[in-house]
């Protein structure tokens, strides 16, 4: 179908398309999880090839991989501008991610040139076919403050790749880039807080109000947000050849604004409309507080040299925002777009009446999304012990693979009633 | 109000309102009130349904020479929307709370990415493309508003 740019309503592209991104996901947090539990003594500092590994399989298998997958859903939707060449997108780009992921934590945990060669290849793959159908997307896009945080989001994403590139280059002991240090801090910083967080904040202008009926975030924040957390990150990267002044403010800024966006989420969700008990309001929630404790442990690193310069910190800073906000945000939001998915795709397939289908709420038990939020929960919990007692890796990988194992049972489970009332997958 | 995202817009909002009214009067299994609300929230709907269907896609499909694009998806999923709409009517006329929650979450999805798409292209897009008839396409849609209530 072919619509002038800015105005495709072509509909959902088929429910294999998302759900290949979404069930593969989950494997990539139960083997991160696998590795907390087996290698606890790895888990005293961010650099041994441990955490590398995990931390990759977390950030690249688990929420890239979704957030890929959702893009794809959404764009048409918010955007009103599909992906060019969608299907070959998605191929390409899910095979890459997944066979670049485990090449590059194979290139971490035996470090053997030959896999970070192969794992950077594919993953430049992945995302250069992926961003650049997203640039062109969000080029063709209908101007919005989701769009907008999306664009920004997607340059983070970019800046993140070309980083992340060049110091998988310095560790297969090919190229050795100037700054090593700077380099590392801003491929952190462009991937959780310009891709991730961004991005997180660009769909919450969306989903936030249409999940629970909320007013909508305030326009001015809105508008702006974005933009300026993306002109601190700059600003941030910039900061060893800054003022030691001006990097403060820079940093104090960039905390405000975090704060900011969390602060208006809770605000607009504690004025909701639907108080209905819903497990996606709890994982936002959780994932919301993670961020404040987030931004906690930065500012006191900030100001005591002591902790900013403890082994434990960093590993603290990670497990809050990559296991209690950006985790538990995707996890949330899995368990609303799959279920729609299901039933829209089954509806229309069929053309079933509401009475013949199963609904949105009967495609995953609600008891079973519960408890895997509990497991989650729990798995976070004891996550935040592992930087001081590294010997709780064993209990909370444990608990985290339990909790993965539960979410993709539960995705699956959405599937198969798909499936089983004559839903057409492929 | 003379642009239709802004009328139809803030019908939209409306309609929301009466959904999680009556939805929360669900919630509470308070049925008397729960049909009362749901009532009103199904013919507010029915009223949306039909200034679009009779009036403002009609206009666009004629302006635009699109008349298999984005107003079809658009009756597609309002078809969408009416059934899920009947299914809360019968769950509600026999008080069960399970099967028009398990609806009424469903119907918010839909309604909510509908409404997006709409207000975000469809409505700014027709205001675009309208020009001076855009001003009595809305009298005529508050016109079907006043004619429905007598």
């Amino acid at each position: 179908m072919s619509q002038p740019a800015g105005l495709s309503f072509e509909q959902a592209p088929q429910f294999s398309l998302p759900l290949r991104f979404f069930l593969t996901a989950p494997l990539f947090l139960i083997a991160a999880a696998i590795l907390i539990a087996l290698s606890p003594d790895a888990l005293a500092s961010r650099w041994t090839p441990q955490v590398l590994a995990l931390t990759h399989a977390l950030t690249l298998g688990f929420l890239a991989m979704v957030m890929l997958g959702a893009l794809m859903q959404m764009l048409p939707v918010v955007a009103g501008s599909p992906l060019p060449a969608l299907h070959l997108v998605a191929r390409i780009s899910h095979v890459s991610l997944v066979l670049g992921t485990a090449a590059l934590m194979t290139g971490f945990l035996t470090g053997k040139a030959a896999a970070y060669g192969s794992g950077v290849v594919l993953l430049g793959v992945c995302f250069a076919v992926f961003l650049v159908a997203a640039a062109t997307s969000l080029a063709r896009a209908v101007a919005g403050v989701t769009v907008n945080g999306i664009r920004f989001a997607v340059l983070g994403l970019t800046l993140t790749i070309l980083l992340g590139v060049a110091l998988a280059l310095l560790r297969a002991g090919w190229w050795t880039p100037p700054a090593i240090e700077s380099a590392i801090n801003a491929h952190v910083s462009f991937g959780l807080v310009g891709w991730v967080l961004l991005l997180v904040v660009g769909v919450a202008y969306q989903v936030v109000p249409m999940f629970q009926l909320t007013p909508p975030y305030p326009p001015r924040l809105s508008r702006w947000l974005a933009g300026a957390l993306f002109a601190l990150l700059l600003l941030h990267a910039a900061a060893p050849v800054l003022p030691p002044v001006a990097a403060r403010i820079v940093d104090a800024l960039l905390a405000a604004g975090i704060l900011l966006f969390v602060a208006a989420t809770l605000h607009l969700q504690s004025r909701r409309r639907r108080k209905l008990p819903d497990v996606t309001l709890d994982y936002w929630r959780l994932g919301m507080a993670s961020l404040i404790a987030s931004v906690a442990v930065w500012i006191v690193a900030q100001a005591w040299p002591a902790w900013a310069d403890s082994d434990a910190y960093p590993l603290l800073l990670g497990t809050l925002f990559i296991g209690g906000f950006a985790a538990s945000v995707v996890n949330g939001m899995l368990y609303k777009i799959v279920p729609f998915l299901a039933w829209f795709h089954l509806q229309a397939q069929l053309q079933a009446t509401a009475g013949s289908i199963p609904t949105m709420k009967d495609m995953i038990a609600e008891r079973w999304m519960r408890g895997q939020f509990r497991l989650h929960l729990i798995a976070c919990v004891l996550l935040l012990g592992v930087p001081f007692w590294p010997q709780l890796g064993i209990a909370a990988g444990g608990v985290l693979a339990l909790s993965a194992v539960v979410l993709w049972i539960n995705l699956l489970s959405a599937v198969r009633r798909f499936i089983a009332h004559g839903g057409d997958f492929y | 109000m003379n642009t239709i995202l802004d009328f139809l817009g803030s019908d939209h909002h409306a309609c929301d309102d009466l959904f999680a009214s009556a939805e929360a009067a669900v919630a509470q299994k308070n049925w008397d009130s729960a049909r009362e609300q749901f009532g009103r929230f199904q013919a507010a709907m029915a009223h949306h349904f039909t200034m679009e269907e009779t009036l403002l896609f009609p206009a666009f499909e004629s302006r635009t020479g699109m008349s298999t694009g984005p107003t079809q998806v658009m009756r597609m999923e309002h078809a969408q929307m009416r059934d899920l709409l009947q299914g809360m009517q019968d769950a509600v006329a026999a008080a069960n709370q399970n099967s028009f929650l398990g609806l009424s979450e469903t119907l918010n999805m839909l309604m909510q990415q509908h409404n997006l798409k709409e207000e975000n292209m469809l409505y700014p897009m027709s205001d675009r493309v309208l020009g001076s008839e855009r001003e009595s396409l809305i009298r005529a849609m508050q016109a079907s508003g006043s004619q429905d209530e007598t």
